[in-house]
């Protein structure tokens, strides 16, 4: 599982890395999601990779120790949102520079060829 | 009820009140410009006061040790979010507070028509500062980060026009990409050390294991590029000097604020962490601190050279004096550092009036109506906002002159002012703690040079800049000045002077401030026994 989760997360921003380098801001946005996406699940893996530990919760019989560790979930939860949100602004902006310079170049103007 | 003493909550509100502000702020309609200016002068009023009441709790023994812990909803540290105030902190919240009101007053008569909802956004982008100095929590910060920047993109776009939103664009990619790195870094440090408190962290650097160890360091490396991006070190700071320059005066000036809370946050982290008590792990990173410092402190030099217009040479001072508060991080040791601190001080104040004043410079020279015109246009606004509002003040030229040459006093490092006080004392510190062979290292003296040449850099900038401004455009016209637009650069310049006069007892401050932070186990001590608040004995017997 661990190299399955590790080749995800390298694919995924590594691709990302590649798109947010390439000069359309199309291509610059989903660069940013791609790398978010990878980023939310690197903190979740840092919580350590476990499968059918069960959620904290206040039953007696469990052995506190056992528990999936409740943290980098709630950091993940809070990462997508602030990077949902972060998105959707760019977003706005980059329709609003598609609007006002006519071009989706990164720079609002095409390059001279 | 609450057994917590009244004064104790002055921790949270620096946070509260510009939240609560912006928010009351969005519904007030667009065209009420003075109901809207009132209220956001008023919450920063407010917090003026209350960083100034927390510098004198922090410093006058309300807390133990000059450490303030207040435990964000009751919860014990490290499991719930502890803010902390310091002299360190409160002295960082005044001067945010400071900027933040002559930055306001400056904007009254002018630049919170040009768009909408600035003071909204004025207001959350202060939340973020305020609470990215408060936070004791390393996700915390991030979310903090994360208003700051949310806010400054608004603020960064303000006055929408071509050259904001070509540059916009790019500061807010690169802001981005920085914040995924953030959050990567946090991840890693919490896989290595389980904690993310910052005070717990630096408790338990130095029991971790040698692989966790080594975890832990890429982990606060990666957060530290972050935080660079946001302090422009060299090469990450390439975005600034475009930002700068495109961005309207009153934003530019906060944007010199928020390189600061970069450099904060390295001091803050580094200083906790790698600090003495830190195993292994204590020094990490502080020497490519220092050459990165150095190269920042050469790159920005260079380009203040290179500059033409005033906005992008107010840019590369920024780049300057983020340079060498690397570099004196680096070097770091009780004196250098209180110096660096003074020299922070200073030279803030001085560059957020810098930016204010190329914005009233920018009018002698007629180009600038063009500018506003666009922005018009996009948002199809009818009315002009009547740029200069009534009477101008007398002896415009004169007092443009003079503010200019304090500025570039400062900025430069030239006696009489701060700047001076500031690069000498650094000097005498440097070199006054000799290592144990009484030899002082070559990187030393290689800072030394290039904080010299950098302010020499600096002189030769700006008196150009000046010349052309003042003597070499031929007959000019004194343009119209407000009262709102004089006074605060008169403030902030002021400000820098009491830096000179008052030279003594601020460094007696800053001295007890870098020796409390030097102390990892005393804030270990104060954050990680704070109590929780317990119920009251007769809520007990209610229930």
């Amino acid at each position: 599982m661990e190299i399955v989760i590790a080749l995800a997360v390298g694919v995924m921003f590594g691709s990302g890395i590649w798109l947010i380098l390439r000069p359309r801001t199309f291509q610059l946005i989903t660069g940013l999601l791609l790398m978010s996406y990878a980023v939310n699940i690197f903190i979740f893996a840092m919580g350590r990779l476990s499968v059918d530990r069960p959620p904290i919760t206040l039953s007696p019989d469990i052995d506190p120790a056992q528990f999936a560790d409740p943290l980098p979930q709630a950091l993940v939860l809070t990462a997508i949102v602030i990077g949902f949100a972060t998105t959707a602004l760019y977003l706005v902006i980059m329709i609003g520079a598609r609007g006002l310079t006519g071009s989706d170049h990164v720079d609002g103007k095409e390059p001279r060829e | 009820m609450n057994a917590l003493p009244f004064l104790q909550h002055f921790i949270v509100l620096p946070i509260l009140l510009p939240l609560l502000a912006g928010a009351l702020l969005i519904p007030v309609k667009q065209s009420r410009y003075t109901l809207k200016f009132a209220l956001s002068v008023t919450s920063t009023v407010l917090l003026w006061l209350l960083a100034a009441a927390l510098l004198v709790m922090a410093d006058g023994g309300y807390w133990p040790d000059g450490i303030g812990v207040y435990l964000a909803a009751n919860w014990p540290a490290p499991f719930g979010i502890a803010l902390l105030v310091d002299r360190l902190t409160a002295l960082m919240l005044l001067l945010t507070a400071t900027i933040a009101l002559a930055v306001l007053v400056f904007s009254a008569k002018r630049w919170d028509r040009v768009g909408i909802q600035f003071h909204t956004l004025f207001q959350f982008l202060l939340m973020g500062l305020n609470g990215a100095f408060l936070t004791n929590d390393l996700f915390n910060l991030f979310v903090f980060f994360e208003v700051m920047l949310a806010a400054s993109y608004g603020l960064v776009l303000h006055g929408y026009n071509l050259q904001r939103i070509r540059a916009g664009m790019q500061y807010i990619a690169i802001n981005l990409v920085a914040s995924f790195l953030f959050l990567i870094g946090v991840a890693l440090i919490y896989a290595a050390s389980g904690t993310l408190n910052l005070t717990d962290l630096g408790m338990r650097v130095a029991l971790l294991g040698t692989e966790d160890t080594w975890l832990l360091a890429i982990g606060v490396t990666t957060l530290g590029l972050a935080f660079l991006t946001k302090g422009a070190m060299w090469p990450l700071g390439f975005w600034l000097p475009g930002t700068y320059a495109s961005a309207s005066a009153p934003v530019a000036a906060m944007l010199v604020l928020m390189t600061k809370v970069g450099v904060y946050a390295v001091l803050r982290v580094w200083m906790t962490v790698f600090g003495d008590g830190a195993g292994a792990l204590a020094g990490f990173g502080f020497t490519a601190l220092t050459i990165g410092g150095m190269a920042t402190l050469f790159f920005g030099a260079v380009g203040m050279l290179a500059s033409q217009d005033g906005g992008r040479m107010a840019g590369y001072g920024a780049i300057i004096s983020s340079g060498t508060l690397l570099a004196v991080i680096g070097l770091a040791g009780g004196p250098v550092l209180a110096s660096g601190l003074y020299y922070l001080l200073g030279s803030t104040l001085a560059m957020a009036a810098f930016m204010l004043l190329v914005e009233l410079t920018d009018r002698i020279r007629p180009p600038g109506a063009a500018l506003i015109a666009i922005t018009m246009e996009a948002f199809a606004i009818e009315d002009k906002p009547e740029d200069p509002v009534g009477q101008g003040i007398p002896g415009t030229l004169a007092f443009l002159g003079l503010s200019f040459a304090a500025c570039a006093l400062v900025i430069s490092g030239m006696p009489p002012l701060s700047g001076f006080v500031a690069k000498f004392s650094l000097f005498h510190a440097l070199l006054d703690v000799l290592p144990t062979d009484g030899r002082i290292p070559g990187l030393t003296w290689g800072f030394i040079a290039l904080v010299i040449v950098g302010g020499l850099a600096a002189i030769i900038a700006l008196m150009r800049l000046g010349v052309r401004i003042f003597w070499a455009s031929g007959d000019i016209a004194p343009p119209r000045l407000q009262f709102t637009e004089a006074a605060p650069i008169t403030a902030l310049v002021t400000f820098c002077v009491l830096l000179t006069v008052q030279a003594g007892p601020v460094f007696d401050y800053l001295d007890r401030t870098v020796a409390g932070l030097t102390q990892t186990t005393t804030y270990g001590e104060r954050v990680l026994h704070e109590p929780a608040v317990t119920r009251m004995p007769q809520q007990e017997a209610e229930r």
